[in-house]
């Protein structure tokens, strides 16, 4: 098979990959946030209620969470196709591990910031989203940054479940005309650019976010 | 009505079981500047953080404007103040940091008019107005759309007056407001207070180590220590003729420094 | 819709079988990890080289392998290695493409423990007259473990956690065993909520050994002789 025509079969596999994505990413940054916020709730209901789901996810595996939400959970009558079962999968995975971001940027905002703003009569929610998150979202960036990669290479694993992503047709191009190593090595540039993209993405998102403050990246 | 803007009756704080005060008295008259000046980690700070809500209190009661802060009264019992209730008691006061605690991801007028839009409901004409005004007094009208990263300290308090003043309150709390600064520009923040005191508008309390400018401005000093007011009294007799042995011998420490 | 409740007798039954899958899976982190450490020491002594170009190589080594899938590195393994003459066992694939992954975490784990210690200890070994060796040994790791214990410890169970990917090349480890008493019973339940439930036990305990670790772990007095 000429290169480029597995170019092009690659090319189609990394759009799903994109797609899923894209899909997953939003998933995943709300659930970080919620549970994120959510184990700093005063009640502490709420507090164990999310620290169970990150327990949970971080503590078991993004595979075997995808089988059993993609072969488990219709034997319990709720169909769900294979592209759903890897946002959702996915996406509550990578949450889970986002949690943890949420919570250490929102602690590590400095206390005085709270202060201000109780000084200036700002109700609990404005404290919370004008004052104090702007600020943590800066310094999350990087991790989140990391995360993302995750994501990405975690996309892979929908292979496993029949949806035809840059893996999956990998795979079955490579079993078919045995071009291996240009498959493969293909395949992993495909990866890479993409990580590098979103790397860039997530920079100036920072930047963009950090404006005029010290830790931003600004000179 | 009570003659008094700020009322602490028979206050106890702990800081587990250190305890800071007992059964601590003190008023402030309306438009008297005070001062509290003292030894470091005496709790002086203390006293303004309690009245910012910043802290709460063990036992006794405090009160603002003649209305109980950290107690609300429902159907004829006392409860413990809610959000509600503390943010309507907040709304008589300001209080400018001693670290300044500026929003670093907002211009010096987001700063500023970001409250009185969000929280008094100023519209956005109105509060950029108000803040320009504010910024011209402390001379800062030319750094209206720096980010804070960009100002000197001297600079950032006077930021962070301007940002207390356009709440209009009627108490104004200054915790330490030069310690954080270099020495030059001590003077440049103490200007603008001493203009505000010379207004009258203002109930003021200050805890400050600057003892000449306190003379200055003050209508009475507080010498507090261990928990409580050692000696107060019109500047004058606090620092030229202290009877208290323990105010002598800090005040002297100051002279020697 | 089937009626669809948990069966102890089946799970009874899956247990013990999982259990000894297990073994296989703990072998390929195990394995895995031993070749993490050394491939990540290795990485980030490179990238401290005085040769540019070798510090560069490196680096971007690192970065690419950290950015691309492991299930495709394993597949790339799995599939290549036989063109170069060499056939590899599953397992050994499978700890060939684990310690090469997390060989590239570690060994960022490992450069910034390394970075961590004073620059003092470096300029005090020199003036000792300490040969390189020596100084890694003797002033250097000792004084950087401590701070890459958790780090590193995170990156294992990570690790521990990505061996069901090891299944899409036909290891019988855990996940790989559950599916296939899976689809020959018709009921996935048991097997994949034993599996996850294996994970879960696991990596808590591990996680928490590492804490007890790191606070174990002397502050003063260690060395590595």
């Amino acid at each position: 098979m000429p290169l480029s025509e597995i170019f092009d079969v690659l090319s189609g596999g990394a759009l799903v990959t994109v797609q899923i994505v894209v899909m997953a990413l939003p998933l995943a940054t709300f659930m970080a946030f919620l549970s994120g916020l959510l184990r700093l709730s005063d009640h502490r209901s709420l507090r164990w209620t999310a620290t169970v789901y990150v327990e949970f996810f971080r503590g078991t595996s993004a595979l075997i969470q995808l089988y059993w939400i993609y072969f488990v959970l219709p034997f319990f009558g709720i169909s769900i196709d294979a592209i759903t079962a890897g946002v959702v999968a996915l996406g509550f995975n990578i949450g889970a591990y986002g949690s943890e971001v949420v919570r250490g940027g929102l602690l590590s905002v400095d206390k005085g910031q709270t202060e201000a703003a109780i000084a200036l009569n700002f109700s609990p929610r404005q404290r919370l989203w004008r004052i104090i998150l702007p600020q943590a979202l800066v310094g999350m960036m990087p991790p989140f940054g990391n995360l993302a990669i995750e994501l990405v290479k975690a996309t892979s694993l929908v292979s496993l479940i029949t949806i035809a992503d840059l893996t999956y047709r990998a795979k079955s191009l490579a079993d078919m005309t045995l071009q291996v190593e240009e498959i493969f090595g293909l395949v992993l540039v495909f990866y890479f650019v993409m990580a590098q993209v979103l790397t860039l993405c997530i920079r100036a998102l920072e930047k963009y976010l950090g404006k005029g403050m010290d830790r931003g990246g600004l000179t | 009505m009570s003659d008094f803007a700020v009322e602490f009756d028979n206050v106890t704080k702990k800081f587990g079981d250190n305890v800071l005060f007992e059964h601590f008295n003190f008023n402030i008259r309306k438009n008297e500047v005070v001062s509290i000046i003292g030894p470091s980690g005496s709790g002086k700070s203390t006293l303004l953080r309690i009245l910012m809500t910043l802290e709460s209190i063990d036992a006794g009661m405090v009160r603002v404007q003649g209305e109980s802060l950290w107690h609300m009264q429902k159907n004829g019992a006392w409860l413990p103040a809610d959000e509600r209730h503390l943010r309507k008691c907040r709304g008589h006061m300001g209080m400018v940091f001693q670290h300044f605690n500026l929003f670093p991801h907002m211009t010096v007028l987001r700063n500023i008019t970001e409250a009185p839009i969000h929280v008094l409901g100023q519209s956005k004409e109105e509060a950029r107005a108000n803040g320009m005004e504010l910024l011209r007094t402390v001379g800062l009208a030319d750094k209206a759309d720096a980010y804070p990263s960009r100002l000197s300290g001297g600079q950032k308090q006077r930021v962070g007056i301007a940002r207390a003043l356009a709440m209009k309150p009627s108490i104004l709390l200054l915790d330490e407001i030069t310690s954080a600064l270099d020495p030059e520009l001590v003077d440049e923040v103490l200007e603008v207070i001493r203009k505000l005191a010379a207004e009258d508008a203002y109930t003021m309390m200050l805890v400050t180590h600057e003892m000449y400018f306190a003379r200055e401005i003050s209508d009475r000093v507080c010498f507090f220590d261990a928990g409580q007011i050692v000696e107060e009294g019109p500047p004058e007799q606090i620092f030229n003729a202290p009877n208290h042995e323990r105010t002598r011998a800090f005040l002297n420490s100051f002279l020697n420094i | 819709m089937i009626e669809f409740e948990w069966n102890w007798a089946f799970a009874w039954e899956v247990l013990p079988l999982l259990l000894d899958a297990c073994k296989i899976t703990l072998q390929a982190t195990l394995l895995g990890s031993v070749l993490a450490i050394v491939i990540g020491l290795l990485l980030a002594l490179l990238r401290r080289s005085k040769w540019k170009a070798v510090g560069y190589t490196a680096y971007w080594w690192m970065e690419f392998v950290r950015s691309t899938p492991l299930l495709v590195q394993i597949y790339f393994l799995y599939y290549v290695a036989p063109e170069w003459g060499l056939n590899l066992s599953p397992m050994v694939t499978g700890v060939l493409a684990l310690g090469m992954h997390y060989g590239a975490y570690l060994s960022e784990v490992f450069r910034s423990g390394i970075d961590g210690v004073d620059k003092g200890q470096w300029e005090a070994s020199i003036a000792l007259n300490l040969s390189p060796y020596r100084t890694y040994r003797d002033v250097i790791l000792p004084q950087a473990l401590r701070a890459m214990i958790p780090a590193a410890g995170n990156y294992i169970i990570a690790m521990f956690k990505e061996t069901p990917q090891l299944s899409a090349i036909t290891l019988l480890e855990m996940l790989q065993l559950a599916k296939i008493m899976g689809s020959e019973n018709f009921r996935y339940l048991e097997p994949f909520t034993l599996v996850g439930l294996i994970y879960l036990v696991l990596s808590l305990v591990a996680s928490t050994a590492i804490r007890q670790a790191e606070r174990r772990f002397p502050k003063e007095g260690f060395t590595l002789s």
